[in-house]
């Protein structure tokens, strides 16, 4: 039993070595090395100071900024320390109720439009962080901050354009739309 | 499904399929009993690994000896595991100051991380140090992967050799898929991840402020830590502002890449590849699919270089796909078509040019319909378990196709090494079934199938079934049981089957609302994870040993050829009426009845 248990104990040890602190340290030197901003959390930075990611959303609830994802996570929304979704099964009343809710606020913002809100608007994000929403959903709220913040739509059509991504090599995923930056850009910042 | 669907998809298999002749032939190489070209640049290494390991490379294990040395590696790696999670707070690298994991969660972890199930009650960022992650759950993710490499290989061995007593040595082979393979690969992955966007730091948690300042709802305790209630008996509440952000890093990249090449699928994060730290661009989840399938399937290229007809592993190839694929575009057109539930709302579920339109609740922008709906067959048709989006909230009928993907037994592609051995249990079945219908021994790769490797073939098949049904019905008849269902009415039944088909087969995705961190839960799962994976493989590499010992037959008019269309459908079917026999009913009970019953919205 010992020529098995020897062997077995050191080589576990050596390969532990190797696999958990050789090769997560040889990584990191080169991500640190080759890609440092991607490596470090694509922060955005103004004026020398980090004011967010761009890979992680932020909540906005106020007519004058772009809304982006609903956030199932705890205990507010956007919580980055604690991502994860709302599990909703689709027949559960409380998906619909959810979803009802935010088509009302939504609608309370935006008295006079009366178009079908594009579908990610209502539903949670399965991060709770989705930093985007898609160019439709982005299209829907703009009568809505052109008004808040007396601008021309037409202006706010092209801080949405800055913002927007395009399928990776114009095949993979989705095209999509930078929340946070699409807002940042429209203060100014 | 839409034209952008068909190419994702497309795409995928091209490049999937392109990568499986140069993988699996380098695999063959790295695996080859005669020392090999590849080979050459790591002797060295591997020679002084061995001198300090004081392992004997020469050493030809019977298979008794190699199932030995196979189980008192991994339950040394599964004791290190757990004890690191009970210790991390007396431990280095723990910026986040975490506490002792409790005993039954760490029990649950340890067992999921060496089963190569990585089914995880626990939250990541909220739990786990890095030196957790690094030192445990990480390199499980190594071992668990090699070690499903090193039983398929001496399995493979088994065919080949003849009135042999070895089946080959579990330390090397242990080691050179672990730097042969496992390693350079994910090298590789990880970098290009990095380059996409996933973290890769030591430094700790840092807060950004927010643009828009926020509120959280917490309850008013009064002196003695109770919650108050108003006059109506409804909680008190407060709003307390939230300004900050924090912002969750650590030695993501490295761990993400292992955890799709090994078909680990433990998150760092707890979302998952749905977490854009852990999955930020659309071909970083390009990346990860690929890196899923990617070795299961270069398998096949190996399994029939070595056994020396290669047509036998493209077979092998073939049936996977056969099955994976409808799945895929089954799964893409449900979670396409929405939920029946919004469509009184008006909300738009269509498909456009602007919008992926579908059932977007627990999804992510960047990933889509498409996109999503291929990680989720391409994850459970292995047993990865990785997920970029909630599972929980799928379709009935989308959220079927995991399900069963899993309950086939995790042979469509199925885990690094475990998913062909697992298949090769089931072929040896289907040409049992083949030589009931001519009245002939059976044979597979020239060696005969007779009552040892079909009693063993038949264990191997069926214990996975059993621990789900049964599990299953434990966890409906417990209180504690049903007490962690989240969804009312048939998807809780759902979530507590695709509990026990994740874990019975060593996947580790979830239907996520289940609360599973509870004590009757982290036993259950972890007796089922624990049963679904040491058995199995010992139960194959005695399959190993009595192959070896036989003589080969000579291929005659009478041989059941096993390379051809008609044994590709015989195998497929195999899977299909044993997945589908046994797993019906409970099917019946979920999925399919939650289905029914949106057909009245």
């Amino acid at each position: 039993m010992l020529n098995i248990l020897r062997p077995a104990l050191l080589l576990l040890l050596i390969l532990t070595g190797v696999t958990g602190v050789l090769y997560p340290l040889a990584v990191t030197g080169l991500a640190q090395a080759m890609f440092p901003d991607r490596a470090n959390g694509s922060l955005i930075v103004r004026d020398g100071k980090a004011v967010g990611s761009e890979l992680i959303g932020q909540s906005f609830t106020d007519p004058k900024y772009f809304w982006g994802r609903p956030s199932a996570t705890a205990p507010f929304a956007n919580n980055a320390a604690a991502s994860g979704g709302s599990n909703q099964g689709p027949t559960n009343p409380a998906l619909t109720e959810a979803a009802r809710q935010r088509l009302q606020a939504l609608r309370a913002a935006d008295p006079g439009n009366t178009t079908p809100v594009p579908v990610e608007l209502v539903t949670a994000s399965g991060s709770g962080l989705d930093p985007h929403i898609s160019p439709a959903a982005a299209a829907y709220q703009v009568a809505r901050v052109a008004r808040a913040r007396g601008l021309a739509p037409a202006a706010v059509e092209a801080f949405v354009a800055r913002a927007t991504e395009g399928r990776q090599f114009g095949l993979l995923g989705e095209p999509r739309v930078n929340v946070l930056e699409l807002n940042l850009a429209l203060d100014g910042r | 499904m839409t034209a952008n669907g068909w190419l994702q998809l497309g795409l995928y298999l091209l490049v999937l399929l392109a990568c499986v002749k140069p993988l699996g032939a380098y695999m063959a190489q790295v695996f080859a009993d005669a020392p090999t070209r590849v080979r050459r640049f790591g002797a060295p290494i591997e020679r002084l690994i061995y001198r300090l390991a004081g392992v004997r490379a020469d050493e030809d294990m019977p298979w008794k000896r190699y199932a030995l040395a196979m189980l008192a590696f991994n339950l040394l790696g599964l004791l290190v595991v757990y004890l690191l999670q009970r210790m991390q707070a007396w431990l280095p690298l723990n910026p986040q100051g975490f506490g002792a994991v409790a005993p039954d969660s760490a029990m649950n972890t340890a067992i999921s991380f060496a089963t190569n199930t990585n089914w995880q009650g626990y939250a990541g960022e909220s739990t786990m140090s890095y030196l957790t992650q690094m030192l445990g759950l990480a390199v499980q993710n190594f071992l668990s992967a090699a070690t499903g490499i090193a039983v398929l290989i001496a399995l493979i061995r088994g065919f080949v050799r003849k009135t042999a007593q070895g089946i080959g040595n579990f330390w090397v082979d242990l080691t050179r898929s672990t730097l042969y393979v496992l390693l350079p690969l994910s090298l590789l992955i990880a970098l290009l991840l990095s380059s996409q966007g996933v973290v890769q730091s030591f430094k700790g948690y840092a807060d950004v402020p927010l643009l828009q300042p926020t509120t959280q709802v917490e309850a008013v305790k009064d002196a003695d830590g109770n919650v108050r209630k108003d006059a109506a008996g409804n909680d008190v509440t407060r709003e307390i502002p939230v300004t900050a952000q924090t912002l969750p890093f650590g030695p993501a990249a490295s761990q993400i890449a292992i955890k799709h090449l090994g078909t680990n699928g433990g998150g760092f994060f707890n979302a998952n590849s749905a977490h854009p730290y852990e999955n930020p661009t659309p071909f970083s989840n390009f990346l990860e699919m690929l890196a899923i399938l990617l070795i299961p399937a270069a398998l096949c290229y190996t399994f029939g270089a070595m056994v020396g007809d290669r047509r036998q592993g493209w077979a092998l190839l073939a049936t996977m796909l056969v099955i994976f694929v409808p799945l895929a575009i089954g799964c893409t057109m449900a979670e396409q078509a929405g939920n029946p539930a919004l469509s009184g709302l008006p909300v738009d579920q269509h498909a456009a040019a602007l919008q992926a339109g579908g059932n977007m609740e627990g999804k992510e922008t960047r990933f889509g319909i498409a996109a999503t709906s291929l990680f989720v067959t391409v994850t459970t048709a292995a047993s990865c378990g990785a997920v970029n989006a909630m599972h929980d909230s799928l379709t009935p009928l989308g959220g079927l196709v995991p399900i069963w993907l899993m309950q086939l037994g995790e042979v469509i592609f199925g885990g690094v090494g475990s998913g062909l051995y697992g298949l090769l249990a089931f072929a040896v079945v289907a040409v049992f079934i083949a030589g009931l219908m001519v009245g002939r021994t059976p044979e597979y790769l020239g060696k005969k199938i007779e009552a040892y490797e079909m009693k063993m073939a038949s264990l191997v098949v069926l214990i996975p079934c059993a621990l789900v049904v049964v599990g299953t019905a434990v966890a409906v008849l417990a209180p504690q049981g049903v007490a962690g269902i989240a969804n009312p009415g048939i998807h809780g039944f759902s979530e507590i089957l695709y509990a026990l088909s994740s874990a019975s087969n060593n996947n580790g995705s979830a239907f996520g609302g289940l609360s599973a961190n509870t004590p009757f839960y982290n036993v259950l799962l972890g007796i089922c994870m624990f049963m679904a994976r040491f058995p199995l493989a010992i139960g194959m590499l005695a399959i190993a040993g009595s192959l070896a010992a036989k003589k080969q037959v000579p291929v005659s008019a009478g041989t059941l050829p096993t390379h051809t269309p008609l044994f590709v459908v015989l195998l497929a079917c195999t899977v299909i009426v044993i997945g589908a026999l046994t797993f019906l009913p409970a099917l019946a009970l979920g999925p399919i009845a939650e289905q029914l019953t949106t057909l009245g919205h």
